[in-house]
């Protein structure tokens, strides 16, 4: 009971990390169907900004946090403005190279400025262990989780109960008859990459710290598990991002506990794939018949 | 082969080393470019793994040659059936799913593959597989592409070709046509993935050393990124493609010194750039306009616009900007 709490435990915090992630891919699918490939870059740079603020400008966690996300939020942004706006009325082929392209981009500016080593991430408040009862953790792993969890009540009050989140669904459900509704459909798109990447950043810093590891690559696995989990919960669908998260985190620690530690990614390739083989729709999605 | 060991040697002479090296690269990934092309420009089947069936190709080529002392030929061959069959046994259920997630579980699949290698014995893991004899040339890699280009060119001109363009076009209707929509999309992910896995058995004999860091999704993306630049279905299109994308890197490694640093940071900003201009690549075949044609209409129709017919000049190109699909 005590080891499998413990895994549990550790599969729920990394799972809300990749829920924090698979939530802008799923964003940015619902309004653009489009895979941004350059979300696992954004995610790295918010941990970069979040390592400069806490390190070098020496800010407060409560300080630094938002300020990376805001950044972060920005340069995802601006790569809808750059690289994927002039492609609105072209092919989603054309579009997805063009994330990739971007993705490329960001990774080798920063590998440019900061370098192929891996820097450590110190916390920049004291870390203490915990024991609940047979478990055992600390309070960084516990804040991982309350941060992952304010972001996603945040961002479900946001898109369920304000004009701005209906505004998000109407354009999700139909972006033409969206516009002649009086939507501004370019404004709702930057928004839905600003929300996106702000929770992508989030997650960076969290991440960032955990591992205490922060490198210019470190956005191309974790940004691929984030798409995973999407389609886990069924893409374009938030509640399922968030369950998609949490259950790929889960069934990734409970894994590597079953199994070994090297075969980590394989298993949630290999859960996509089961998924996508007999539930293609996800596990929250709706069936979406094709139009003929 | 006599003859090739001849024209080989004399292809040594007149090509510095430095550009012999990077034209059978270009070889290599003109043919995986085209069987690419295949799946996703003809069929119309985004696939994400491409890397997958190359590096089966590869470690199985190299295995053979290092482990079991095959030759040349059958090795490569062999890469090509191994990819071949893991086409089949991935492509049956995969390909039932439609668009997107198609392009996820492939991309799912290279990763698998990528990872296996890595934790497997015979695949000598993470150190890769080291000691395969260099007997790839250039005489050979080029015989290689115009073989893959003759042998698929006349496929789509045959009746399963036509019906790999119908299910491209609508799927739906193609079934109704009573073309079996599953098996010709097996038949062409098979297919691609025969060719994939015989490049992927050139490049190992090739560079001698392959590693699973070599296979990973950046390739996968790469090679799609030559067949969407050259123009999805079109095979020349690929040809090209795959030699400009392979040749760009080291146009800019030799430019000027601060762009050859960092010249993957280019690299990725010309992607971009290259898409902008040309959405449907460079040779693209459909009538769909880039953001640069787009830009020179409105021009044209500013400038119509202000004789009397103001009204009749600007509403065509009003009507094609918005009257476009984009799904």
């Amino acid at each position: 009971m005590g080891v499998l709490g413990q895994q549990l435990l550790n599969g729920l915090v990394t799972g809300s990390a990749y829920a924090l992630i698979a939530l802008g891919y799923t964003m940015v699918y619902g309004v653009l169907q489009l895979i941004n490939f350059a979300h696992g870059e954004i995610y790295m740079v918010g941990a970069f900004v979040g390592l400069l603020l806490v390190t070098v400008v020496k800010l407060p966690f409560l300080a630094a946090l938002p300020l990376a996300m805001l950044a972060a939020a920005l340069v995802g942004v601006t790569v809808e403005f750059v690289a994927y706006r002039p492609l609105r009325r072209s092919s989603r082929l054309a579009v997805l190279i063009s994330a990739i392209g971007m993705s490329i981009f960001l990774q080798n500016v920063a590998l440019w400025i900061f370098g192929p080593a891996t820097r450590s991430f110190p916390p920049p408040f004291q870390v203490s262990v915990l024991q609940i009862g047979p478990l055992r953790t600390n309070t960084l792993a516990l804040l991982t989780l309350g941060v992952a969890l304010v972001m996603m009540v945040g961002l479900h009050y946001l898109v369920r109960h304000t004009k701005t989140g209906k505004a998000m669904r109407a354009v999700a459900q139909d972006r033409d008859t969206a516009a002649l509704m009086g939507i501004n459909v370019n404004r709702t798109i930057a928004l839905t990459f600003l929300i996106g990447s702000s929770l992508a950043a989030a997650a960076g810093v969290m991440v960032g710290m955990l591992f205490n590891a922060v490198v210019p690559t470190m956005g191309v696995m974790p940004g691929l598990k984030g798409f995973v989990a999407a389609v886990l919960g069924g893409i374009g669908n938030i509640p399922g991002a968030m369950l998609g998260g949490i259950v790929l985190g889960l069934a990734e620690t409970m894994g590597v506990a079953l199994l070994s530690s090297q075969w980590r990614d394989a298993i949630a390739f290999a859960i996509l794939i089961l998924v996508l083989l007999y539930k293609p729709s996800g596990l929250l999605g709706a069936r979406v018949e094709e139009k003929v | 082969m006599p003859v090739l060991d001849l024209v080989n040697e004399a292809l040594r002479e007149w090509i510095n080393p430095y550009y012999y090296g990077i034209f059978l690269v270009m070889g290599i990934n003109m043919i995986l470019a085209m069987s690419l092309n295949l799946v996703t420009g003809f069929t119309g089947q985004l696939h994400l793994g491409h890397a997958g069936f190359m590096a089966i190709g590869a470690y199985t080529a190299g295995i053979l040659a290092t482990k079991g002392g095959a030759a040349f030929l059958p090795a490569v061959l062999a890469g090509g059936v191994a990819a071949a069959f893991f086409g089949f046994v991935v492509g049956l259920p995969t390909l039932r799913l439609r668009g997107d997630y198609l392009a996820i579980a492939t991309l799912g699949f290279g990763e698998i593959v990528r990872i296996a290698i890595l934790n497997l014995d015979i695949t000598g893991g993470a150190f890769g597989l080291r000691g395969i004899p260099r007997l790839t040339n250039l005489p050979i890699v080029i015989i290689a592409v115009l073989l893959t280009y003759v042998i698929l060119h006349s496929l789509i001109r045959s009746r399963v070709g036509r019906a790999f363009i119908a299910i491209r076009e609508d799927e739906v209707a193609a079934s109704a046509m009573g073309i079996e929509t599953t098996r010709m999309k097996v038949t062409a992910f098979v297919l691609a993935a025969f060719f994939a896995g015989v490049a992927g058995g050139l490049y190992a004999f090739w560079f001698r050393f392959i590693s699973p860091g070599s296979f990973g999704f950046l390739l996968s993306i790469e090679i799609l990124s030559m067949v969407v630049l050259g123009g999805l279905g079109n095979l020349l299109g690929s040809v090209l493609g795959a030699g400009f994308i392979t040749y760009l890197p080291e146009l800019l490694r030799t430019s000027v010194p601060a762009v050859a640093q960092h010249r993957m940071v280019f690299y990725g900003a010309l992607l971009v750039l290259a898409m902008i201009v040309r959405p449907n690549g460079l040779l693209g075949t459909s009538s769909e306009q880039g953001w640069l044609e787009m830009w020179l209409a409105r021009r044209k129709a500013k400038h119509a616009a202000r004789g009397p017919a103001r009204l009749e000049a600007a509403a065509p190109g009003q009507d094609g900007a918005d009257g476009r699909s984009g799904e």
